[in-house]
C-alpha cells in the first residue's frame, strides 16, 4: 500500500490531449516516486476557473465545486482532496470555506445537488500538491529519494498567483514565498531566491481575451529570468506554464526579443531528479525543450 | 419591467444598498477606508479607467451606470494581490466579479469587451459537457468578431496550435468529442436549480 494517500481533482487542463497534459504525466511519475497514491475523485466536473463569474455568478459558480467535493466524499471519504491545478484548488476551496461562512448557500447548494440525489457534507480538507510535497513529506525526505542532481541548473522558481494568494501554502510570504527555491534545493539545482517576477501575474484567463496586454507582463516574467541567468522557469500552475512558454513566439515578433526560455513543471524536475527518462517526465510536452532536463535524464 | 429598471426603482438613490443585496460579497464595500492600495496592486492597472478603490467610493456616490457600464472590472485578472494586501480584508477580487457578474445579469455589460464574451463562451462551453474542451473554447475566440477576422486571428495563432499539437498538448480530435462528465443532464439540472434559486433570491430583492 502506499504510504499516502488522497482523492485527487485533476481539472480540465490536465485531462489527456489537454494543454497541460504533460503536467498530469509527469505527476503521475513524481507520486510514484514518492510513494502517493491518487485516487482520481470519478466523474469530476469542472471548476468553473476564474472566469465562469461572468456568466456563473455565485450559487451556481460555487455549486460545481460543491458537486467535485460531495463525489469525492461519497468515493474517496476520509481522504483530502489534493488539485494540481492553482485555479482548481482556489476555486474548490473558496467554495468550501463558503459554505462553511454562510449556511444558506450551503443550504441551496445542497437543494441543487438533490437534483441529481447527491449531497455535501464539507468536511473535506481540500489543499495543493505544493502542501503535500513541502507539508506531508517535507524537502528532506524529498531530497533523500535524489538519484541525479539538478546540478549546475539555475532555475527561477516562478509561482504566480493563485498558488500563492489568496490561500498560500502555510508559513509563506505573499510577496516573497521560498518553497520553490527550497524544493529547487532539495534537487540539487541551483535557486534563484531574488528572482524578482516570482508571483508576477501571467494575465491568466486574459492571455486569452485580453492578449497584448497580458503578453506584455508575460514579458516582464520572461526577461528577468534572463537577467538572473536563469536555464528555464519551474511553476507549479499549468496556466502560469502555458502563458509563459507558449507566447514566447509572439512577443519575439512583437518586441524583437529572441526569448527560448523553457518552463517546466516542479513535477519534471522531481521526475527528473529521481531518475525517470524524459518521456516518463514528459519532457516531449515541451514547446521550447528544456535541454539541460533532457541531457540530465538521458544520463 | 426588465429586472435593470426593476433595480433603478427599487433602490433609487441608493446604490450602495443595491450592491449590498445584489452584489456577491457587496456587503463589505462600506468598510473601505479608501487607502489606496488596491488601486495599485491590478496587474493591468493602465487598463482600469476606475481602480477598485474609485469603483467602491463611485458606488457610495451612487454612480449606478458609471460602475455597471465600465469595463474596469472585467480587466481583474484574478491574481488576488489586492485581496491579502487590503487592511480591511475586503474580498476585492469577488467583488469585482461580482458587480461585473451583476451588470451581465442585468445586461448592461460592455457588450465590446472580449473578457465579458469569453466569459459566456466559458461558461457555455462547460456547461455543455461538464469540461472544458480548450480548443473549441480557442476557436470560438478567434471568430467572435466575424469570419474573416476570425480567420486572420487563428492565421496569427497558427503555429502556436501546431505548436501545441505536436507536443500533443490540443489533440484535434478533441474538438469533435472531447472530455465530459457521465451525465451531462445530471449536471444541469443541478447548475439550473442553482440558478434558479439565486434568480429568486434576487428578483425577491426587486420587488
Ligand atoms: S485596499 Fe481595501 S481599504 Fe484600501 S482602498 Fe482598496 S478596498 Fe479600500
Ligand atoms: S484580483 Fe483583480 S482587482 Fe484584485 S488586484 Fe488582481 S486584478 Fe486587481
Amino acid at each position: 500500500m502506499a504510504k499516502r494517500e488522497y482523492s485527487y481533482y485533476p481539472g480540465c487542463s490536465s485531462q489527456k490531449g489537454a494543454s497541460s497534459s504533460n503536467m498530469m504525466k509527469s505527476v503521475a511519475t513524481m507520486c510514484e516516486e514518492l510513494d502517493v497514491q491518487l485516487n482520481e475523485i470519478p466523474d469530476w466536473n469542472c471548476c468553473s476557473a476564474s472566469i465562469g463569474y461572468g456568466s456563473g455568478g455565485e450559487l451556481p459558480r460555487l455549486v460545481m465545486s460543491a458537486r467535485n467535493i460531495a463525489l469525492s466524499e461519497e468515493h474517496n471519504p476520509d481522504q483530502d482532496i489534493v488539485a494540481t491545478c492553482a485555479a482548481c484548488w482556489l476555486s474548490t476551496r473558496e467554495a468550501a470555506e463558503r459554505f462553511e461562512d454562510d449556511e444558506n448557500m450551503f443550504k441551496e447548494a445542497n437543494e441543487a445537488l438533490a437534483e441529481a440525489g447527491m449531497k455535501l457534507t464539507n468536511k473535506t480538507p481540500i489543499r495543493h500538491m505544493a502542501e503535500v510535497l513541502i507539508e506531508d513529506i517535507g524537502y528532506e525526505e524529498i531530497g533523500k529519494g535524489v538519484k541525479k542532481p539538478l546540478e549546475g541548473v539555475k532555475i527561477a522558481g516562478y509561482v504566480g498567483c493563485q498558488t500563492n494568494r489568496p490561500f498560500g501554502i502555510d508559513g509563506e510570504s505573499y510577496e516573497n514565498p521560498m518553497y520553490l527555491d527550497g524544493l529547487v534545493d532539495a534537487l540539487g539545482g541551483d535557486s534563484i531566491p531574488t528572482y524578482e517576477k516570482k508571483v508576477q501575474c501571467c494575465g491568466g484567463a486574459l492571455a486569452f481575451s485580453e492578449p497584448e496586454k497580458s503578453q506584455e507582463m508575460i514579458k516582464g516574467i520572461i526577461e528577468a529570468a534572463y537577467d538572473n541567468d536563469a536555464d528555464m522557469i519551474a511553476t507549479p500552475c499549468p496556466l502560469c506554464q502555458a502563458n509563459v512558454e507558449i507566447y514566447q513566439d509572439q512577443i519575439n515578433a512583437k518586441y524583437g526579443t529572441k526569448f527560448d526560455m523553457p518552463v517546466v513543471y516542479y513535477s519534471q524536475l522531481i521526475s527528473v531528479a529521481y531518475g525517470r527518462n524524459a518521456n516518463d517526465a514528459a519532457l516531449n510536452g515541451q514547446i521550447i525543450k528544456a535541454r539541460k532536463l533532457e541531457e540530465i535524464a538521458a544520463k | 419591467m426588465s429586472t435593470n429598471t426593476a433595480m433603478v426603482e427599487k433602490y433609487r438613490n441608493n446604490f450602495l444598498k443595491e450592491v449590498e443585496a445584489n452584489v456577491e460579497e457587496g456587503e463589505w464595500v462600506k468598510m473601505c477606508m479608501q487607502c489606496g492600495v488596491c488601486a495599485g496592486s491590478c496587474p493591468l492597472g493602465n487598463a482600469w479607467e476606475h481602480p477598485p478603490q474609485e469603483i467602491f467610493m463611485m458606488i457610495r456616490a451612487g454612480k449606478r451606470e458609471d460602475v455597471l457600464t465600465s469595463d474596469s472590472m472585467w480587466m481583474c485578472t484574478s491574481c488576488y494581490n489586492c485581496i491579502v494586501r487590503c487592511p480591511r480584508e475586503l474580498p476585492i477580487t469577488h467583488i469585482m466579479h461580482g458587480l461585473a457578474h451583476y451588470a451581465k445579469r442585468l445586461g448592461i455589460q460592455p457588450k465590446g469587451n472580449p473578457t465579458q464574451w469569453f466569459s459566456e463562451v466559458f461558461w457555455n462551453n462547460m456547461m455543455k459537457k461538464g469540461r472544458v474542451n480548450e480548443l473549441k473554447l480557442g476557436l470560438s475566440m478567434y471568430f467572435k468578431d466575424g469570419f474573416v477576422s476570425g480567420i486572420k486571428e487563428s492565421l496569427k495563432n497558427a503555429k502556436l496550435g501546431m505548436n501545441m499539437q505536436k507536443t500533443k498538448r490540443m489533440a484535434p480530435m478533441e474538438f469533435f468529442g472531447g472530455h465530459g462528465v457521465k451525465n451531462p443532464g445530471d449536471l444541469q439540472k443541478i447548475i439550473k436549480k442553482a440558478q434558479e434559486l439565486e434568480a429568486a433570491r434576487i428578483e425577491e430583492h426587486g420587488k
